[in-house]
């Protein structure tokens, strides 16, 4: 039994790599399409259910190894399955099942069928193999192969330009991102010894593991969306095809966030204090960040890609207060924030991930994208509206759903950090409280929006006029997660259990057992210091709002006369004269984007007598992208067109220029020896 | 067992029934103090039997989610001010939540009442949607803010063991105790709908935020959502009290005369909670809707230096 579950893990990311070759010969057929979702969909069911089995087995689950005879000769291809990986196994096998079962749905309709079908598969094994790989070559190819195939993916609809810029700067970014690795790695084993298990046994001094955190940072980081390394996320994540969305922001965020952990918190040895500050302030940034663009946009997967980088941002707050109790010596401390971040990363691949194909069930029936195109879909499109709030409630931290009890935790470890003695942590992490409870807040604001905007209200375009609900396994697709959420919501208990034994092995701590507390309580310290009960709440909410309506309909009053909307006496006859996107965030662009954005609103108002319109404007700017990325790409162009005059050199002179260079390499390698 | 039950739906049944009468006897003294002889302490149960029996007038594009949303808002605000201690404290489920859960609790109804002024379309309800959002997303940090620093005082964020702590005396006079109560006081003017923030009487489009979204609304649904508005506005008094004024408060396993002097208590700080609300209100003018950013963000900043206070030493 020891092996033979790796081994199952392992059969079926291989079904899903033949499966993504031989779509490439059956993808333009429809049945072709059909049998290659519903075989990812079969083996990403499969994997999920053997990572949550051996997740199961908790604390008495011991690692499983594997060595295949490929990649580097002299290397091989280490595998491991531990519970670390089984966490992320089962978060990406969830997700790819969920967008493998509404790629049925959705599958014959999609234009450019052939260019995501042998793509989508491949795709979900790359990310399975990375979690699983066990030494540094594995995890580099993994990672790179995830990149690329999603970075096809996103190309999918590359006749729109816009889709083409997005593709551009992913690559550039990821390159990036792996070079940032592939250096970390280079630094963490010095000798050439590759695999993880050698490189956990090495001791790193200060500098080299400080240098090698802060490129995993870089690395994973820009992967997971990190601000200021961001700005690709929210161009290529809503370029993809919807599913395919769901799987970047739902699945691959959360497999860099992996990354992060395995590295920083298994191989890297006992954190310093210092990397949970540049954490701390990161993921704080981040989340207020992304959150304060979300609320601002028109676009319906723009703004769900921008929470996306929010969400990152509260997961990295949890892993900075993870590695400031670790370096502060308090581990109990250290695995409630771990195993709120973990929770946080399970949670929001299942509620993104249905933001995500409501939107794309929305895309697909009415071919807009632009919430000020939409409008009263709750009534064309009940089951995806349904499935959407719930989601959005969800996203929005509100009880009794399962985005509440991860944000719940988060704050529970942090009114413990006062117990560090570090001082700078002292002032940092009330201020990242406060960032997490504004981004908290703003959440909620966003997505009252979103789906306000989208769902409610009366249509703004005929598309949404005629809009309707999705294949029925789209919506079992949605309506599948949804239950999860709520479940995960209603008993958290059950999964801070799961999730509690990998704390012992990397922050040598463990939170007490949930299943022990009465009435399903959730108690991550001290049954005196705070406990919730998800249950309870939802018990008494759903039992109070029943018995209201019953007892109302009963003595008072059951009966319904439908009337014009009232509007205090001046109904307006044109759906166009509603609230719209823009003007719903006014308020909040004028109180956050003022300073953040530069955000300026214009006012041209014609002359008395002319009969011009008068106009409204609002402009914004990004001050990451202007003063972080435009300066570096001109100097890159700078540098690249100076280069340039390198290849019109005679061949005396490039033979001048290699010996200098010899000669340069040799006097360094003399000094150094 | 049995009376732990009859404890905790007791206090459920104490405030739902005290709710309307906060919200009637604030409008009397309010009258009184405007030299006007007001209506009957008793006349917001009359409107709400009114509103109950009266036909819904519902408007013809409302969907599914306008009509459940009365009963969720109301749901949500009774499962939370019965979670505030208010005679008594260690009640049988005061472990369901914690301070921060029942902030997020009434996220909850906020975020559906929200969604409510958006269904049927009309630029009222937008408005009304939009500046709430703008509101809650400055009070409700603040009010997080609220709850680190009481939990780092108590050393627990469940109200009914910061409560307890409050009569124990270990307390003293502590300066972050001082930046809480400003800020709470702050946040539950504006998430009651309170002048200077919001006016409840009046329908005046430019000013209003929680009449405008509830605009709508009528009969039973009416009744049901100003239910709901006055029992946040006891929640809030409730916990104001809980925390900063918890004198006799009865402690768990109590005689029942302990609890006896607790009701009687507790209806006497609601009593002084009412009335200095009237005066204040009196006293204010309402504020522009772009000026509540800032009268919002002092509370926030309260709410963080008690909070940033306790986290670098204790003893403040």
């Amino acid at each position: 039994m020891s092996t033979t579950l790796l081994g199952g893990v392992l059969c079926g990311v291989a079904v899903l790599l033949a499966t993504g070759i031989a779509a490439v010969f059956g993808a333009r057929r429809r049945l072709g399409s059909t049998l290659v979702y519903a075989s990812a969909l079969v083996a990403c069911t499969a994997l999920a259910t053997m990572a949550l089995a051996y997740l199961l087995r908790g604390s008495a689950a011991l690692p499983q190894s594997a060595l295949l005879p490929v990649g580097l000769p002299w290397l091989g291809a280490h595998f491991e399955l531990d519970l670390l990986a089984a966490v992320f196994l089962l978060v990406t096998n969830v997700g790819g099942a969920a967008a493998s079962l509404y790629g049925l749905g959705i599958g014959s309709h999609e234009p450019a069928v052939s260019r995501v079908v042998p793509f989508f598969p491949l795709y979900l094994a790359a990310m399975n193999l990375l979690v699983l790989a066990s030494d540094a070559f594995t995890y580099l190819l993994s990672w790179e192969f995830m990149s690329l195939t999603s970075w096809a993916l996103v190309m999918a609809h590359h006749e729109e330009n816009d889709n083409r810029v997005a593709g551009y700067l992913y690559l550039v970014m990821a390159s990036f991102g792996t070079l940032a690795l592939l250096l970390a790695f280079g630094l963490l084993a010095p000798a050439g010894a590759y695999a993880f298990a050698d490189i956990r046994a090495l001791d790193h001094d200060h500098v080299r593991s400080g240098i090698v955190f802060l490129l995993v940072l870089i690395g994973c980081g820009s992967k997971a969306g990190l601000v200021p390394l961001h700005a690709w996320l929210p161009l290529a994540h809503p370029a993809a095809p919807s599913h395919v969305s769901a799987l970047m922001s739902g699945v691959m965020t959360k497999v860099a966030i992996y990354g992060f952990i395995r590295i920083v918190f298994d191989l890297l040895g006992p954190p310093q204090t210092w990397w949970s500050v540049v954490v701390l302030m990161i993921g704080g940034v981040t989340a207020v960040m992304g959150v304060l663009h979300a609320v601002l946009q028109d676009d319906l997967k723009r703004l769900l890609a921008f929470s996306t980088v929010e969400n990152v941002g509260i997961v990295f707050i949890g892993l900075g207060l993870a590695l400031a109790f670790e370096s502060g010596g308090i581990h109990s401390a250290a695995a409630l924030a771990l195993v709120a971040a973990l929770f946080h990363a399970f949670n929001h691949s299942l509620f993104k991930s249905v933001l995500f194909f409501g939107a794309g069930a929305v895309h697909a029936t009415t071919h807009e994208r632009d919430m000020e195109h939409l409008g009263g879909l709750i009534h064309r499109m009940p089951v995806t509206a349904f499935a959407f709030l719930v989601a959005s409630m969800a996203i929005s931290a509100l009880p009794p759903l399962n985005g509440f009890v991860s944000e719940w935790l988060t704050f529970q470890a942090i009114l413990v950090s006062p117990q560090l003695a570090a001082w700078g942590l002292k002032f940092l992490i009330p201020a990242v409280g406060a960032m997490l409870a504004l981004s908290a807040a703003l959440v909620a604001a966003c997505f009252v929006r979103a789906f306000g905007l989208a769902f409610l209200g009366r249509p703004r375009s005929s598309a949404a006029q005629l809009a309707h609900d999705g294949s029925p396994a789209a919506l079992a697709a949605m309506l599948t997660l949804v239950a999860m959420c709520l479940m995960a919501g209603i008993f958290p208990g059950y999964v801070i259990d799961a999730l509690s034994p990998l704390t012992d092995s990397l922050v040598g701590g463990h939170l007490p057992s949930q299943a022990s507390a009465a009435w399903l309580t959730i108690v991550p310290i001290d049954q005196s210091r705070s406990s919730y009960n998800g249950f309870f709440v939802f018990l008494f909410t759903a039992l109070a709002a029943s018995l209201a309506a019953f007892v109302i309909h009963r003595v008072a009053s059951r009966t319904v006369r439908r009337a014009p909307a009232w509007d205090c006496g001046f109904p307006d006859s044109s759906p166009a004269l509603q609230y719209s996107a823009g003007s719903f965030a006014q308020p909040i662009r004028r109180v956050f984007g003022t300073l953040l954005f530069q955000a300026r609103e214009t006012v041209t108002m014609p002359k008395p007598g002319d009969v011009a319109p008068a106009r409204f404007h609002v402009s914004t700017r990004d001050l990451i992208w202007e003063s972080l990325y435009l300066p570096i790409a001109r100097y890159v162009g700078f540098v690249s067109e100076r280069a340039n005059a390198l290849q019109l050199l005679t061949i005396r002179q490039f033979l001048g220029l290699v010996f200098i260079a010899l000669v340069g390499l040799l006097s360094l390698l003399a000094f150094t020896q | 067992m049995i009376r732990d039950l009859a404890l905790q739906f007791g206090q459920m049944l104490i405030v739902l029934m005290l709710a309307p009468l906060l919200t009637g006897f604030v409008r009397k003294v309010k009258a009184r103090l405007q030299q006007r002889r007001g209506a009957s302490v008793l006349q917001p149960y009359r409107d709400l039997w009114k509103l109950l029996r009266k036909d819904v007038v519902l408007a013809d594009n409302a969907s599914w989610l306008f009509r459940v949303s009365p009963y969720l808002i109301f749901a949500a605000t009774w499962t939370a001010a019965s979670l505030v201690p208010t005679f008594a404290t260690g009640l049988m489920f005061s472990i369901s939540a914690d301070l921060i859960a029942i902030v997020a609790l009434l996220g909850s109804a906020r975020f559906v009442l929200a969604l409510a002024g958006l269904d049927v379309g009309t630029s009222f309800g937008g408005i009304g949607s939009s500046r709430e959002v703008m509101i809650a997303s400055l009070a409700e940090p603040a009010l997080i803010m609220v709850a680190f620093t009481l939990g780092l005082i108590a050393g627990s964020t469940q109200l009914s063991v910061i409560a307890a702590f409050m009569t124990s005396g270990d307390v003293g006079l502590r300066v972050s105790l001082g930046l809480a109560l400003a800020a709470l006081i702050i946040v539950a003017i504006a998430e009651n709908a309170r002048v200077p923030v919001d006016n409840p009487a009046t329908h005046l489009e430019l000013t209003m935020v929680h009449e405008a979204m509830v605009l709508e609304y009528s009969g039973r649904h009416l009744a049901v959502i100003e239910f709901a508005g006055s029992l946040k506005l006891l929640l809030y008094v409730s916990l104001i009290a809980s925390v900063f004024l918890p004198w006799g408060l009865a402690p768990a396993e109590s005689q029942p005369s302990q609890y006896l002097v607790g009701l009687v208590s507790y209806f006497a700080k609601v009593a002084v909670a009412g009335a200095l609300l009237a005066l204040f209100e009196t006293t204010i003018a309402k504020m522009r809707v772009f000026r509540v950013p800032e009268f919002l963000g002092i509370s926030l900043m309260l709410a963080l230096l008690g909070a940033l206070l306790m986290f670098v030493t204790r003893s403040l």
